[in-house]
């Protein structure tokens, strides 16, 4: 069933055919007049497949799909997702969550911890992946991020042993800061010892108490309390030390201010292990978005000022910032239609997640190739995440994007349950029009 | 009453006072005039808005400001319904976006809401018809209490504000009043001074139309007023000031701060007060205290604003007449 030829797709500047076996890419190899088959494979290339190559009659049997000229791109990951099951199902399900990653180009996701009951035991990380399974069979592909410490309290160490060998394959506090540098140390050293890398969620709790957005002129002017960005690089650069100290990785989470940006440079220059992320709402859009007291744009961290958002766009393509993650967060209607001070924090982000940045890449913010290493190559290789590089052996992960076509973001055209996203009403350019997962069509 | 006037009042809303021109300012204040002759009649009530209903939707507790919107209303015949938090469907978990749609069924002309949220006043105005007028939300704004303020200078300055000085001492960083008090100050000419210890100024407070002190002795000099500011008691607990006590010594104004302002400078206070916190208890007594002046100045402002928003689509008519 997942064996079948794609033909006409356009893989950088050529239109190729894609031969996939058995869920995995076999061959690559130029859309030939008169014919969709392969001609004769060269030695080496049958010698490295870790299948058979079928006769040639098997192959001329196979299901042909015509891609139109279409790009092919590689599935996406999106290494930071909230998909509220168990326990907040009115928000967000697997299963939507899970459809609208697919649609918006992700074949994997790295889901947060902070459902209720918590991800901290090998039983809530059994269900995630039962429900995955249960509704997406053939993927996207879930990979749950177990919680650091108990109940995300930060006091005690999570049973991570157990919970890796249920499928967890990162750990996080994601939500909420580890602010005892005793416990975040020796999480760092235990998660290691499990092969899991930690991602922290950086933010002074003190500093950040009861903060509705960033702490600025704006904040003062609005009368809402803010949290001084600089609360994110204190941590930040705290755990840069501890990396440095303990020779352990560390992934930091949604950077948003521009001190963390030079902070992770510096710590990179110096060889230590430290990753991070940003999400594309830091790269669109400033506090300014919150004025008018729309609680669309309310998240954590807050949304920063201007000069946080170009110097994060630059850090694109400096190598400071190794992946892009949505942050998904989706919350009911009802949840965010009240008080800004009483909205929960969180933008809906798988569905126009590809399509912003496929923005970056019009606007030469950034180039594609740019794009696919943050979405996709970088994370793989952070997270030990099997990608697609249409070699031989690769998962055959893959969807067709029309680099073209306009769309509106609108409650309607999300499939996320939860349509709290400031970008609603956007007029956005490209989409995905069909997404294979091993070898299997699932869009 | 008949209002002899031509002016358009365009306003929808009152959620700030940044939204009015200096015009609309006056406007405000000689309507306030004539219904603060009235206010001093032995029969107060007169039945300009008979018939028209005003809801005072007050989420956070607050005597004055209730209790002036509803004279207000009274004395002009309209017809005023409270509601609280405690009592009402808010208390019983109904959301403010509920609670507005029912009160909208009800088809009032306008909505005066107290509420502890910073931008709830808009979210009201965003989604009814009906006017809302902002009666304080959170930390933002209370365009009625500074319409007051600048109304009662007003009748010892008259209309001449510009370059008078005005010094707004206390927590500047939590007051809604002082955000309203700038803009409208600053917008009438007035010259504003901000004073406060560096803990309880809000982050970009020297963007604003102010000069800024943190001490008493050097901000209060040569001012024609100071407005004194509650401070809430939590502020200390939440680590912002070592004790009252201490705030009391640096930051409360007494007749010792008065003489190095202007002779026969004003004394305000939006109250309620915390006697000898942060204003000595022999100033709020004084001769130059003009703090009950400014609750009268309340009614009085508050009936020209409830006018004023519940003729607003009557203009037409009036022309008619004309």
């Amino acid at each position: 069933m997942n064996s079948f030829i794609l033909k006409n797709a356009r893989l950088g500047s050529r239109e190729l055919n894609i031969l996939v076996l058995d869920g995995k890419i076999a061959h690559v190899y130029p859309a030939g007049a008169g014919s969709d088959l392969p001609g004769e494979i060269p030695a080496d290339i049958r010698e490295a497949m870790p299948f058979d190559i079928p006769s040639t009659d098997e192959l001329a049997g196979l299901p042909v799909e015509d891609a139109g000229g279409l790009k092919a791109m590689p599935s996406l990951i999106d290494a930071h997702v909230h998909l509220r099951e168990p326990g907040q199902e009115w928000k967000e399900t697997i299963a939507t969550g899970l459809k609208a990653a697919v649609h918006g180009g992700f074949g994997s996701v790295m889901c947060m911890a902070n459902t209720d009951p918590v991800n901290d035991n090998a039983a809530v990380t059994r269900l995630m992946l039962e429900q995955a399974r249960q509704h997406f069979p053939h993927g996207p592909r879930l990979y749950p991020v177990g919680a650091l410490t108990k109940n995300l309290e930060g006091k005690e160490l999570a049973p991570m042993a157990e919970l890796a060998a249920a499928g967890c394959i990162a750990f996080s506090n994601d939500g909420r800061p580890v602010t005892n540098t005793e416990i975040m140390r020796r999480a760092m050293e235990y998660a290691n010892d499990q092969d899991c890398i930690v991602l922290d969620h950086c933010e002074d709790e003190y500093l950040a108490n009861k903060a509705q957005m960033n702490e600025s002129a704006l904040s003062g002017k609005l009368g809402l309390k803010g949290q001084p960005a600089i609360g994110e690089t204190i941590q930040v650069t705290r755990d840069i030390l501890l990396a440095e100290y303990l020779k352990v990785p560390v992934h930091i989470q949604h950077v948003s201010h521009r001190r963390s940006i030079d902070a992770i440079s510096n710590a990179k220059q110096l060889h230590v292990p430290v990753t991070c992320e940003t999400c594309p709402h830091y790269l669109f859009l400033s506090e300014e978005a919150v004025r008018g007291y729309d609680t669309a744009a309310k998240v954590n961290p807050p949304l920063r000022g201007q000069e946080d958002v170009e110097s994060l766009r630059n850090a694109l393509t400096t190598g400071a910032i190794d992946i892009l993650v949505t942050d998904h967060a989706p919350h009911s209607a009802q949840e965010k239609e009240v008080e800004f001070d009483q909205a929960p924090n969180g933008i809906s982000g798988l569905d126009s997640a590809l399509s912003l940045t496929w923005e970056l890449v019009r606007q030469g913010v950034i180039t594609e190739i740019d794009m696919l290493k943050l979405w996709c190559y970088n994370p793989g290789r952070i997270f030990g995440i099997p990608v697609n590089t249409f070699r031989c052996g690769d998962p055959a992960d893959f969807f067709l994007f029309d680099p073209e076509e306009r769309w509106k973001l609108t409650p309607e055209t999300m499939h996320s349950k939860g349509k709290n996203s400031p970008f609603i009403g956007r007029q956005l350019v490209g989409k995905v029009k069909a997404h294979w997962i091993g070898g299997y069509k699932v869009v | 009453m008949q209002q002899e006037n031509h002016f358009e009042w365009k306003h929808k809303d009152l959620l700030d006072v940044d939204t009015l021109s200096v015009e609309d300012v006056m406007h405000v204040f000689k309507t306030a005039d004539q219904f603060h002759e009235i206010n001093n009649r032995p029969v107060k009530k007169i039945p300009t808005l008979k018939g028209r209903s005003v809801i005072l939707f007050f989420y956070e507790p607050s005597t004055r400001t209730k209790t002036s919107f509803d004279m207000a209303g009274k004395r002009l015949s309209a017809d005023t319904f409270s509601l609280a938090k405690s009592g009402s469907a808010l208390q019983k978990g109904e959301s403010l976006k509920d609670t507005a749609l029912t009160l909208q069924a009800m088809n009032p002309d306008i909505i005066v809401l107290r509420h502890s949220s910073s931008g709830a006043a808009q979210f009201l105005a965003d989604r009814l018809p009906c006017s809302v007028i902002n009666g304080g939300d959170g930390w933002h704004a209370h365009p009625t209490q500074a319409l007051l303020d600048s109304f009662t200078l007003r009748q010892h300055w008259g209309d001449d504000f510009y370059g008078k000085e005005v010094l707004i001492l206390g927590d500047i960083a939590h007051s809604r009043v002082v955000r309203s008090n700038v803009q409208l100050l600053s917008k009438l000419g007035v010259r504003v001074r901000l004073c406060a210890p560096r803990t309880l100024l809000p982050r970009g407070v020297e963007s604003w139309n102010a000069k800024v002190f943190t001490r008493l002795e050097y901000a209060v000099e040569g001012v024609d007023a100071v407005m004194c500011l509650r401070l809430q008691l939590e502020r200390q607990q939440a680590g912002l000031l070592p004790s009252l006590e201490e705030y009391s010594r640096t930051h409360c104004l007494t007749a010792r701060h008065l003489e190095l302002a202007q002779p026969n400078a004003l004394v305000m206070h939006p109250g309620p007060m915390n006697r000898g916190l942060e204003i000595a208890s022999d100033l709020a007594d004084a001769p130059n205290s003009v703090i009950l002046e400014q609750v009268s100045s309340g009614v009085a402002i508050r009936m020209a604003l409830l006018f004023l928003f519940a003729t607003r689509n009557d203009r037409h008519v009036d022309q008619g007449d004309a």
